[in-house]
């Protein structure tokens, strides 16, 4: 089945802040967000704006349906079992949070080996840091090769220590590095692992099958995807959030409240507690549907298409070093240094050409202290990027050149 | 399209400043010495000091980083040559703003400001020591 083509300049007119004139190349760190999406808000904000799951009016009625059918879009986008394993967070950082919390507190004893990678975003390192500080338990880092990818052999000899847990990202987001994400699964799974899988840097940009990939649990932001911040998910496998005990208390997780005891809700609510992000999850589910209108598989072809278009166009600059792997194994992220030239100056002058660079270390510290680095200038696409804008950026750099030769 | 924003903000003495950065190395035995980091952005700037009597005889500094963090230091250190540390520790943001003669936007402000951190850490470390 041939693959659906964009068309970027017919999704541009969805996005008003296009308009502006900007060059937006900094997706990684947050997308822009279509009509649709802040149109389904808005239209929350005005028609029906009311508290759900308590109230037995009409129009809390229909924020609680609009709320609950978010679930399921999300369901069905990532092909989980059930919408019971959908679990409402504000992004992949608390989602993150969550699962060290409610089921690291309860899993996690001294001496066990929690395994990482060097390319991990802190979300997905600190929160364990914490974890295994209070459980006296090790962390171990899988390091990169030269080209940027994860050492298979070390992770392969790591397993053979029997972790408990085994945590990283899909995608890693300062490199652009696509993981074997399911050969890692299934050999975290063959040696009894839990699996963690810190999908916000893939879950925007190519199809998502969770019981495919086979992990525990995984974790991704709707602000990355063309939805709001604020609103995020962890899929967790239903037998697993069954085994855990809540995250946050309070007003809405709960059963019943007595003043000698509690009983909780069932799945999912018990780890959604205190009035919600409701606007932002009916934003979410407009991004969904969205991104399922145009089709995962086109928007990943799409990315790749830029991807190795400004790849080459990078590579063609004196004094360029591009990070990471070729675009056949990257998502559309570039990371790359200049020769003389701090990314934050860089970041600077392209900013006065009105393209937004990311500079810096991408919340990626580990990594970067790998690559001998203090920083990078990093560009990342979407499905709005068109090929002019990646001919901004390279203007931008040859002007800092000038500047600075 | 260029912004000629571009050739005011980067001016040609800022350029200068960071490629040939002056009083740049280290002091052997200072009096004061100090690194401070933004990291952030993974800037660097350190100072070394040789105070005589309450002056500052010799000053040096290292690091590494972007124009802005290090012109500034370099520029700093032109003006502390010679100049009583009790005065020294009477600069302030907008005496090295007013120096680096730009608009700093908010994003770019810790870098501007980190040679005078170092300064004033290093500065009122010593008063510290001086007292003990």
């Amino acid at each position: 089945m041939a693959i659906r083509t964009l068309d970027v300049a017919a999704i541009r007119k969805d996005f008003p802040i296009f308009e502006t004139g900007i060059a937006y190349l900094d997706s990684a760190n947050t997308s822009q967000r279509p009509r649709q999406v802040t149109g389904a808000m808005l239209e929350y904000f005005e028609k029906f704006n009311s508290n759900i799951h308590r109230a037995a009016y009409r129009i809390a009625e229909e924020a609680t349906v609009r709320y609950e059918a978010t679930r399921e879009k999300v369901r069905a986008f990532i092909n989980a079992a059930s919408t019971k394993e959908i679990v409402y967070t504000r992004g992949t950082t608390e989602a993150i949070n969550l699962v060290a919390y409610a089921w690291g507190r309860k899993n996690i004893k001294q001496g066990d080996l929690i395994v990482l990678t060097i390319i991990d975003h802190h979300s997905n390192i600190v929160p364990w840091q914490i974890l295994a500080a209070e459980k006296d338990a090790r962390i171990e880092y899988v390091d990169i090769d030269d080209r940027g990818e994860l050492r298979r052999d070390q992770f392969a000899e790591l397993l053979n220590r029997g972790p408990k847990l085994v945590a990283f990202n899909l995608v890693s987001n300062a490199l652009g590095t696509i993981n074997p994400a399911h050969e890692m699964v299934a050999a975290a799974k063959r040696v009894g692992a839990t699996v963690l899988v810190d999908g916000a840097q893939s879950t925007p940009h190519q199809p998502i099958d969770v019981r495919a990939l086979g992990c525990d649990f995984y974790a991704f932001s709707g602000h990355k995807m063309l939805g709001p911040t604020g609103a995020g998910i962890l899929y967790g496998r239903r037998e697993v959030l069954e085994a855990m005990d809540p995250f946050m208390a309070g007003g809405d997780m709960i059963k019943t409240v007595r003043v000698e005891e509690t009983t909780y809700h069932d799945l999912p609510w018990k780890f959604e507690a205190g009035t919600q992000a409701i606007a932002e999850v009916i934003g979410l589910g407009a991004a969904v549907d969205y991104l399922n209108d145009l089709g995962m598989d086109a928007v990943r072809a799409h990315e790749l298409d830029i991807t190795e278009y400004a790849y080459e166009a990078l590579s063609d600059v004196d004094g360029l070093t591009v990070y990471g792997p070729p675009p056949s194994r990257r998502a559309g992220v570039i990371s790359f240094s200049l020769d003389g030239i701090h990314p934050h100056d860089l970041a600077t002058i392209a900013d006065r050409d009105q393209v937004c660079l990311r500079a810096g270390h991408h919340c990626a510290m580990p990594l970067m202290t790998r690559l001998g680095v203090a920083a990078t200038a990093r560009a990342s696409f979407y499905v709005y990027t068109q090929k002019d804008e990646v001919d901004r950026l390279v203007s931008s750099i040859k002007e800092a050149q000038r500047i600075f030769a | 399209m260029m912004a000629t924003a571009d050739d005011q903000f980067y001016r040609e003495y800022i350029i200068d400043h960071y490629k040939h950065p002056r009083n740049y190395g280290r002091l052997e035995h200072p009096d004061i010495s100090h690194e401070e980091d933004n990291p952030l952005c993974g800037d660097v700037v350190g100072m070394d000091f040789r105070v005589t009597d309450g002056v500052i005889e010799d000053v040096r500094f290292h690091g590494r980083g972007c124009a802005i963090s290090q012109a500034s230091a370099s520029l700093l250190t032109e003006r502390l040559k010679g100049m009583p540390l009790d005065e020294a520790k009477k600069i302030n943001k907008d005496d090295v703003l007013g120096e680096l003669g730009i608009d700093i936007s908010p994003a770019r402000i810790k870098c501007a400001l980190l040679s005078l951190k170092v300064l004033k850490v290093g500065a009122y470390g010593l008063a510290d020591i001086d007292e003990e």
